[in-house]
């Protein structure tokens, strides 16, 4: 027998729940870095950035913005199937949430490669001589939305755990702080981009 | 009797370094991470020391001004962000505060490892900067734009360090604030807590909010200087002041970071050796938090004098004139409790005396820097040096010391020579206050910081400050012996050594590795000795 | 924190919370047809505000959780509004 006693299984789904939404914390003010950069430059360049606005695709905006506030609808059904026992219809909804995530993704996918294609992004030979304002402006958004989708990838990922221990019931009824919690993540992706959105699409 | 064999001895089924590097028991995490922490706590003194010894007469000694400038960086960038901000929390909150609340470990065990490996990986990547390309980075520590963005030193990998070191300390505090909310043992309501637990607590939140700041905004450097977009540059329509702003957003409260946890170890050790009940404990819960919270609006206290508008400088001045109240409150309590104690000037106490002494310079002068016209005269001058060494070395450097060698019986289960260890004691606080207090009088003078050289009517003072040097390495390194050796070949220590009635010495020293054979249940509120 | 029996969320309450979403999604990007001037980015984070506190009260069960996480929800915003209307002082009054 060995000489351990270092494994005690100890389950506190309240300190799981708690400790993901220090987490979240942590994430909000990271993001919130950037947003005050932001305001401190739209303040010092209002004209160059409601300019600037105008030339992002609102249409691709908005549809993006319903996507991504669709799929915290269906990860936040498939919370409430599986705790129902409703296996299958949890999956469904996690795939409806991932696929939802794709959409986001090919979305800015053609957003950023037509600002590529109009040579505004950092590194560009031509960046550097835009005006000071729409330099920042497109910075702050390649940045912003950059970190956004990463966290968008990392979302999705966690999801595809979730799927897998629902398949492998280490997720059931009357066990599922991990679906939860990524759900909690999940929301943060949503939660981000409902402050990303107005602010580089709509204020102009 | 049981047959639970001490964390030390219990191998967790492992084999050699993997029963440490596997290892999830917080008790050998914080020793983990002593032994990183000591070994460049010791290289960063060297790194001081070699600067004093530059200082030690006008004109150039051993070194230029590069590398004066590449070795306060690294004795900086090394004391604060590898030394002093993990430091109390990383070796002390992770060894006792399970042990101080009755719990078996930490919330999340294996997050805590994880902590750890990212805390090594910092270091790695901070030690590389001196080994590739232009050398280690020579901004100082604080990395201020146009100079980070533009110089050829290794400042893209000295931040990314910072970087992952500053996720190591959000998720060690994320680790601490559920432990303290969740683990607590039965009957231990929140104002039954020891203060050392309301230190930590009031920390971690610091430690969750305000480091992804100063991670969001090391990033910007290194997309900065990658992609040169002008987010700091004003040829591009950046502000170099707005980095200082996200630089001291976090940096400032860092600060609270490192004394909070010190004053908690105050709080533990004044009790046991006055034998009195804390005076004031809800007011120093309190203070904790209130330090915490008023901390996160003072920053721009860093920046009086770089083009501020001269209404943020004066709400700055205010908010920091409010933060220096509940710092003042603790002091008062402690010395409160010192009266009419039955003091026993054990090692740990001495270094509490003196930190009472030192930190209360520190403060004092604190508010010296905090008063915009005062601030003008001595912003970068040898007066901040001292300032800040005498709260964060005086402060917590001497808290950490005092922790050592109170918890030392605990850790290791033996004793270190108290007499060896009173008399480093003495020469090291002789040796600080030579080595800082000249500061003062030379910033006063008008002696800039940074500096290289200096013009001959600051020799007098400099030539002191350097011998002060040699003085307090002696004492540190004296110190260190002792304690080597009372880990390899000190006497047996019981496992209550000092009559504590705080919940970690009611536990065999070192302890089992689930820390208690029953999780205690708590009635009594802590430190009363008025009871015994 | 207390324990409690849990709380699941309606398929009927998540489908309204998206439907007001949607709607006050709707009406943040028609609003920017009218010229707000200087209102403009105060009616879109207004708006922004109204639906994270729908996501967060609903999706991510804020209402039906320990009151103590949305205690810590509005500190962590104070702290880091405060961040922004402090750093704010310093340009606007240049």
């Amino acid at each position: 027998m060995e000489n351990t006693t270092e494994h005690f299984e100890h389950r506190d789904d309240a300190a799981s729940k708690l400790g993901m939404w220090l987490f979240l914390y942590t994430e909000l003010l990271l993001f919130g870095g950037l947003f005050l950069v932001y305001s401190i430059y739209r303040f010092r360049n209002a004209e160059a950035f409601a300019e600037c606005g105008h030339h992002l695709d609102l249409m691709v905006g908005t549809i993006n913005t319903i996507v991504l506030l669709t799929s915290s609808m269906t990860v936040a059904m498939s919370i409430t199937a599986l705790q129902h026992g409703k296996k299958k219809q949890a999956i469904r909804l996690l795939i409806a949430t991932i696929v939802c995530a794709l959409i986001f993704m090919v979305n800015k996918y053609f957003e950023w490669h037509h600002k590529f294609e109009m040579g505004t992004y950092p590194g560009s030979p031509t960046f550097k001589s835009l005006p000071h304002g729409d330099g920042l402006f497109y910075l702050l958004y390649f940045f912003m939305t950059g970190l956004h989708a990463i966290h968008v990838i990392v979302g999705s990922i966690i999801l595809i755990f979730v799927i897998v221990y629902i398949k492998q019931d280490k997720i059931r009824p009357d066990k599922f702080a991990l679906h939860e919690n990524g759900g909690l993540y999940w929301h943060l992706v949503d939660l981000i981009w409902i402050f990303l959105f107005p602010l580089f699409y709509l204020i102009h | 009797m049981s047959e639970h064999l001490s964390y030390l001895q219990d191998s967790g089924g492992r084999k050699g370094i993997f029963k440490w590097i596997l290892s999830t028991d917080h008790k050998r995490i914080a020793l983990l991470y002593l032994s990183i922490l000591s070994t460049f706590f010791l290289v960063a003194m060297c790194i001081g020391l070699s600067m004093k010894l530059e200082l030690i007469a006008p004109g150039r000694q051993i070194m230029g001004p590069q590398t004066y400038n590449q070795m306060f960086t690294l004795h900086g960038v090394i004391m604060i962000f590898i030394f002093i901000i993990p430091g109390i929390p990383a070796v002390f909150g992770n060894f006792i505060l399970p042990l101080i609340i009755g719990a078996k470990d930490v919330a999340f065990p294996k997050l805590n490892l994880f902590s750890w490996y990212l805390y090594l990986a910092g270091t790695l990547i901070a030690l590389s900067t001196l080994l590739v390309g232009h050398g280690p980075a020579d901004t100082g520590w604080t990395f201020y734009a146009p100079y980070s963005i533009r110089t050829g030193t290794n400042v893209t990998l000295a931040v990314f360090a910072a970087f992952v070191l500053g996720f190591s300390s959000i998720l060690t505090g994320l680790n601490f604030l559920t432990t303290i909310h969740r683990m607590r043992a039965p009957g231990m309501t929140w104002f039954k807590m020891p203060l050392f637990a309301w230190a930590l607590y009031a920390t971690s939140w610091i430690q969750l909010l305000a480091t992804p700041v100063v991670g969001i905004t090391l990033l910007m450097i290194m997309a900065e200087r990658t992609f040169g977009v002008g987010l700091f540059d004003p040829a591009l329509g950046g502000d170099p002041v707005l980095y200082q702003h996200l630089f001291w957003i976090y940096s400032h409260p860092a600060v609270y970071i490192m004394i909070l946890p010190g004053m908690g170890v105050v709080s533990e050790i004044i009790p046991t050796f006055a034998r009195r009940r804390i005076f004031g404990y809800r007011a120093i819960a309190y203070s904790s938090l209130a330090i915490a919270f008023i901390g996160y609006f003072v920053w721009g206290h860093h920046m009086f004098t770089s083009g501020m508008s001269g209404t943020a400088r004066i709400v700055f001045s205010l908010m920091t004139f409010l933060v220096a109240i509940p710092s003042a409150i603790k002091v008062f309590n402690w010395v409160a409790t010192l009266y009419k104690g039955s003091i026993d000037l054990k090692t740990p106490m001495l270094y509490i005396l003196a930190f009472i002494f030192l930190f209360l310079i520190g403060g004092l002068t604190g508010l010296v820097n905090g008063a915009l016209a005062t601030d003008v005269h001595i912003h970068d001058t040898a007066f901040v040096v001292a300032h800040f060494h005498y709260v964060m070395f005086g402060g917590t450097g001497f808290t950490f010391f005092a922790a050592i060698h109170y918890w030392f019986p605990k850790i290791w289960g033996k004793m270190y020579n108290a007499k060896i260890a009173n008399i480093a004691w003495g020469i090291l606080f002789v040796g600080f206050n030579l080595l800082y207090f000249p500061m003062f009088i030379l910033g006063m003078m008008g002696m800039p910081r940074r500096y290289y050289d200096y013009p001959p009517e600051f020799t007098f003072w400099n030539v002191v400050s350097t011998v002060g040097s040699w003085i307090l390495a002696t004492g540190i390194i004296l110190m260190v012996v002792n304690l080597i050796r009372g880990i390899r070949s000190g006497e047996k220590a019981p496992s209550n050594p000092w009559n504590s009635l705080s919940l970690e010495w009611q536990t065999a020293s070192p302890p089992i590795t689930e820390n208690f054979e029953e999780i205690p249940v708590i009635t009594d509120e802590p430190y009363q000795y008025q009871k015994q | 924190m207390a324990e409690h029996k849990h709380h699941i969320l309606s398929n009927f309450t998540i489908f309204k919370v998206w439907l007001l979403l949607v709607i006050l999604t709707g009406i943040t990007v028609s609003v920017t047809h009218f010229n707000l001037g200087a209102f403009a980015v105060g009616v879109a984070l207004l708006v922004a505000c109204v639906k994270s506190t729908l996501v967060l009260t609903y999706f991510m069960h804020l209402k039906y959780d320990d009151k103590i996480l949305t205690a810590f929800i509005f500190i962590v915003m104070l702290v880091f509004t405060s961040f922004i209307v402090l750093t704010l002082i310093d340009y606007i009054y240049r």
